[in-house]
Order: structure tokens, then sequence, then C-alpha cells
């Protein structure tokens, strides 16, 4: 096999795992557009905020100790114990839900009925609002994200030596993939059999396609609409724990991992809004493409593509095809 | 009682089609305006330019120029940092490459340039719209930016990668580089925001503005009633460019001097932007002012209160800016759509009959 496409080939592979990532983002957005209409930008801010209130508990961090020193002039830093991963995942979570009501009561209770433009810049705000809130509660240091579930079973780090020595043997050349990456493929996998499998066979799932194929049919139908609105924003705060946890192990719990939902919005595009499977294959898509431009494009331009590529490549699409790969059809009346 | 318009009789349609119909306001207008042009320049120093005039006068000239497009023709865009730069890397090549040329047509041409490349960008708005577009003029604030970066020829091939800009007088008197006077640069700034506001302005109640704004109230609609829909979103894209391009050349040139596009012109400038139109009202010009104004004071104000005042570390201070901005967003949009202008319309409204209710 020649060298460069073997190269071509763990670009590949390294992108199909990166578009996993970008689709675990992309998720989280489609949830909510689903069933709310809400296009909500904040989801990556939402994962930042989730790995960030993950780390403060497991190493016992007192919440907005930076304000309360500042105000008060004490010196409160830590609560001195460290919490186990698990627990700390259970109160997150915990966190997560307390926020989805929140947003749901405070902000888009009076929002209801605006046009979704107006419903979008909200989330702007409120991305906003959220990361000055995440700064305050937890200090916006870079720290390291160390997941464990038991003493022994942590989130793997390095790369795949199977995978290389394999690959060795059979192509002359190792190729390099990541075990967390490989360890985010799996998680994704059952996260997404865990959400179809949820809105297909219970109850509150079937509440919730209701509620995304017609509000006002759901409704008649006694379906609480404020409850649904605040589950799927629960569901949708889960999947950023999960999206922060994996990306935060990666590369760290610092403020840059917000700016993954930026690369979430053209998977979305490309993908479609509504739509579960798009946004699957719409990140691998995204994730494939971006590695292999760059590494064959890339080089001849000043590299750095895929800061815009995944964009260019959504908004060329966008032109044939406004609904994305598997959005409903865009009908407009007047 | 104060605040009235009885007695003030218009016999001309131009006088019915001003502005400022109502006396008192004209004469608040040109109050301003001559307390703008002659006072503020003499007792200006260069804290205040550096710190609320400039930027003040600079975003409020991107404010108005994405506020026709957003505000008035209802095409959300996430581009603007992409657009500004564009002006900026528009004016530095023509500041180079030319520098017989005064800097006033500089800025002007930067303008038009930007408002090419925003046409490019806004020709997917004839088959996408609202939030897709949005999330497609992302792709212009990161490919402008990426190729600003990337491109040696558009910094001149300078080994740090920044723009500066070179020394350019008007009247013999210095508006660029290191050795300018705090009244030069204001200024300056100021005629480019009276000329652009009094454009706007007119531009948008004109047929141009109607148009726009039959296409934001409902573009199919607009189309059926004879608006070419093509036309109408690409001027306004036009429009709005050539403003931010103007905000973008003078942002570089006359207010930082050096720099770095991505710190300079980041998705962060498209979204601060953005914000200065919804705080101060969609679709007004005065909002535009209102926004930039707002948005400009908060952080000094904010600064002067928890750092100076009471003495806390700046990063908290930076990150509750955050929360007050993104909730004052939040805020706005549930209790008042339209802003601060329409905060503004609602207090003139309740001054003409003041004192008395009816």
């Amino acid at each position: 096999m020649p060298e460069q496409l073997a190269f071509a080939m763990e670009v590949f592979l390294n992108g199909l795992m990166a578009g996993v990532l970008y689709a675990l983002v992309a998720l989280g957005f489609v949830l909510i557009y689903k069933a709310s209409g809400i296009f909500n930008f904040a989801q990556g801010v939402m994962a930042l905020f989730a790995a960030m209130t993950l780390v403060g508990i497991q190493n016992g961090q007192v919440p907005f100790a930076h304000l309360i020193n500042a105000i008060f002039g004490t010196h409160v830093h830590t609560f001195g114990w460290n919490v186990p991963s698990v627990f700390a995942l259970i109160f997150t979570v915990i966190v997560m839900i307390l926020l989805a009501w929140a947003v749901q009561r405070f902000v888009f209770r009076h929002l209801v009925g605006q046009e979704p433009i107006i419903l979008f810049m909200a989330t702007i705000g409120l991305a906003y609002f959220l990361e000055g809130f995440a700064d305050l509660m937890w200090n916006s240091e870079i720290k390291k994200l160390d997941f464990c579930m038991t003493a022994n079973t942590c989130l793997p780090q390095g790369i795949n030596l199977a995978i290389d020595e394999f690959t060795f043997n059979a192509f002359g050349y190792g190729f390099f993939i990541d075990n967390l990456d490989i360890t985010a493929t799996i998680v994704a996998g059952i996260l997404v059999a865990a959400l179809i499998a949820f809105s297909q066979y219970t109850k509150q799932g079937r509440a919730m396609r209701a509620v995304a194929d017609d509000h006002q049919a759901a409704l008649s139908v006694g379906i609480s609409l404020n409850f649904i609105w605040v589950l799927v924003w629960s569901l949708a705060g889960f999947v950023a724990l999960v999206a922060g946890i994996m990306w935060g192990a990666k590369s760290g719990v610092q403020f840059s991992l917000s700016l993954i939902a930026l690369k979430a919005l053209p998977v979305l595009m490309l993908g479609g809004f509504t739509s579960i499977p798009g946004a699957i294959v719409g990140g691998l898509i995204i994730g494939v493409g971006e590695k292999l431009f760059e590494f064959w494009v890339g080089p001849l331009v000043g590299g750095a593509t895929e800061n815009w590529f995944a964009y260019v490549l959504a908004l060329l699409f966008l032109v044939f095809r406004p609904q994305g790969l598997f959005g409903e059809k865009i009908i407009e009346r007047v | 009682m104060f605040y009235r318009e009885a007695g003030d009789f218009k016999t001309s349609y131009a006088s019915d089609n001003q502005t400022f119909p109502i006396k008192i306001d004209r004469r608040g207008y040109y109050v301003a305006l001559a307390f703008a042009f002659c006072v503020v320049p003499f007792v200006i120093n260069d804290y205040w330019a550096n710190a609320i005039f400039l930027p003040f006068l600079i975003y409020s000239i991107a404010a108005i120029g994405l506020n026709i497009l957003v505000g008035y023709c209802g095409q959300v865009s996430l581009g603007t940092g992409g657009f500004m730069a564009v002006g900026a890397y528009a004016c530095y090549k023509l500041m180079t490459a030319f520098p017989e040329v005064n800097i006033f047509f500089h800025v002007i041409l930067s303008g038009g340039i930007t408002a090419f490349v925003c046409v490019l960008f806004g020709l997917p708005s004839l088959r996408i719209k609202g939030f897709y577009l949005a999330v497609a003029t992302l792709a212009a604030q990161f490919f402008l930016v990426w190729l600003f970066n990337r491109v040696p020829w558009f910094y001149n091939y300078s080994a740090s990668g920044q723009i500066n800009a070179p020394e350019r007088t008007v009247f013999s008197i210095p508006v660029t580089g290191p050795n300018t006077e705090a009244w030069a640069t204001y200024l300056f700034c100021l005629v480019f925001l009276v000329l652009s506001a009094l454009i706007a302005r007119n531009m948008t109640r004109g047929m141009a503005g109607r148009k726009w704004m039959a296409i934001r109230d409902m573009d199919i609609a607009a189309e059926i009633i004879g608006v070419n829909p093509m036309k109408a979103k690409m001027t306004a894209f036009g429009a709005s460019g050539f403003f931010i391009g103007i905000s973008g050349a003078l942002f570089f040139a006359l207010y930082l001097g050096a720099v770095e596009v991505g710190e300079a012109f980041g998705i962060n400038k498209s979204f601060l932007v953005l914000f200065m139109i919804i705080i101060g009202g969609l679709g007004s010009i005065f909002g535009s002012f209102a926004g930039a104004a707002f948005l400009v004071l908060l952080p000094v104000v904010l600064k002067v209160v928890g750092v100076d005042m009471l003495g806390w570390p700046t990063d908290i201070v930076a990150h509750l800016q955050l929360v007050i901005v993104g909730g004052l967003i939040v805020l706005f949009l549930i209790l008042e759509p339209h802003g601060l202008a329409q905060l503004w319309r609602v207090t003139k409204q309740k001054l003409r009959l003041w004192p008395f209710p009816h």
C-alpha cells in the first residue's frame, strides 16, 4: 500500500472520530430544536458549564469562591475534600436539571410564540450569561479533567497500541488513534441508542415527540408543554455534560470548550436541524472532510483551514439544499 | 409642558417629512451637533478619546451598518467582525499603496470594497433564511479572518503578521500613526459618523428602506407586491457592508493603530455589534447610537465601580460583565424587543402629555 494512501486513511479515521465528537454536541442542538423550535446557541457553553461543574465538585471547590473573597475579604477556596467521579457526575446532572428548569422558567416561558430569530438571539445572550456565570462560580483557570468510574477504570489517554500494532502489521505503517476518541465513539453510540430508545419506547419520550410534531395538538391531549420543555433542556444538558467530559478530557476544561458549539453549527446545517441521524452523518462528513481537506489542500494555502472549512462547506451545501440532508422540507405560505 | 408640538405648524411636504418633526427635538439635535463639533474637541484628552469617544463613534457606525441589515432588512448576520476586518485591511493596503492620496478617500474606498465583499457573502441569502443564514454568515467571519491571517500579501509580508497604520495627515494634521492628537482623531471619526447617520437615515426612510422593511416583514408578500427580493437584499448587504467597512477602517487606522486580525476582529466583535443593536433597538438609527453608547460605557462604568472603587480583581469584573451583558440581552428581548429606542419613544410620548394624563 502506498504511503500517501496510508496517511490519508489515518487522517480519515481521525476525522471520523472528531466527527463523532462534533455530532455529540450537535445532538444537543437537535433535541432542543425539535421539541421547542429554539435554536440553542448556548449548547457549547452548557458543555463548558457542565464540565466545569463536574471538575469543581470533584475537586471540592467552593462555588463563587472568588466573588465571596472579593466581597467579604475572606480566603476560602476549597472545602478540602475530593468527591468521587460518580457522585460528582450525579450532582452535576442535578445541577444541569436545575439549570434547565431555570432557563425554561425565567427565559423561554416569557418568549413563547416569539419569532425563531428572537429566540436564537436570546440563546446568544444566555450563552454569554452562562459563560460569565460559570467563570464566576468556578473561576476561569484551565482545569484538568480526570474522570474515573471506579478507582481503576478511568478515561483512557494516549494512543491505542493495539490498532498501532495491527495496522503496522497489515500496511507497514502504524496508525495513531487516540484511545479517548475510541471511547468517545462508543459513548456516543450508546448515548444515541439510549436517546432513540427513550423517545420511542417510554411515555415521556413519546410525549416529547408529540410536542415536537405539533404543540397545540400535544397540549390538547393533555401533555404539559412546560414539563416537556424542561425535560428536553435537561436531556440537552446531559448530552452537553457527556460532550463536556469528552472534550474536557481531550484538551482540558477551558473557555475554548464553548467554541465547539460553533463547530457544531455547520454540522447541523449539513444534516438538517430536525434529524438525529442527520446530526451524526453531518458530524462525520464535517469531521472527515475538514481533516482530509487540511491534509491535501491545507499545505498549499497556508494551513489551519479547519477554522473555516466546515462553514464554507455547509454554506455551499445550503445553497443547493436549504433544508440540509435529512431536514424536513421547508414549506412557505403567505 | 416643556415638550410639546402645539403651535408647530407644517405648511409643506418637506417640513412634514423631516427627520425631527417636533421643534424641540430639532433644536436638541442642533445643540448636540454643535456641542460635539465645537465644545468636545477643546476639552477632550487622550483618556476620554480612547476609552469612550472613539469606540463610541466607531461602533456607532458599525451598529448603523448592521442595523440596516438586521433591523431593517431582517437578514441576521454574524459576520460583522470579518467585514470590519475587510475594511481595516483594505484601508491598510490602500494607505501603503497610495500614500499620496488623502486618507479620507481611503476610508471611503475601503467602505466600498467591504460593500462588495459583503454582497458576495450575502448571495446565499437569496436561498437561505433566518438562522440558517446567520450560521452561513459565520462562514464569512471565519474565512475572512483566516484569509487575513494566512495570506502574507494582505499584511505586506511583515514579520509579525500585524498591520500598522502609517502616519497620514488631513490638512497637514496627523490623524493616524503615533503622533496624533485626541481632538484630531475624534473630529475625523465624528465627521464620518455624522455623514453615515445622515445617509443611513435618508436611505431607510426612502424607497430602499421601505423595500428592506417589506422584505423583513414578509418576504413572499413583498415579492408579490412587486419588491424585487434580490435587489432589496443585495442593496441591504451592500449598504450595510459600506458602513461596517468604514467603521473597520477607522477602528484600525485611528483607534488601534496596530491590528492582529484574530484578536481585533474575531467572532466576539460580531456578537458585540449585534448586542449593540439588540439593546439599542432593531430598526432604528437612534437605537444604533444608544446601543453603542451603552455597551461602550458599561465596561468603563463596571471597571470604575468594581476595580477602582470596590477593589475587586479585574477578572471577576470581566466575568461579571459577561453575566450582565448576557442577562441584559435576555431581559431586553423579553421586556422590550425594540430596545432603548422604544423606551425613548415611550418616554417622549409620556412627556408630550405631561403633567396632564390626557
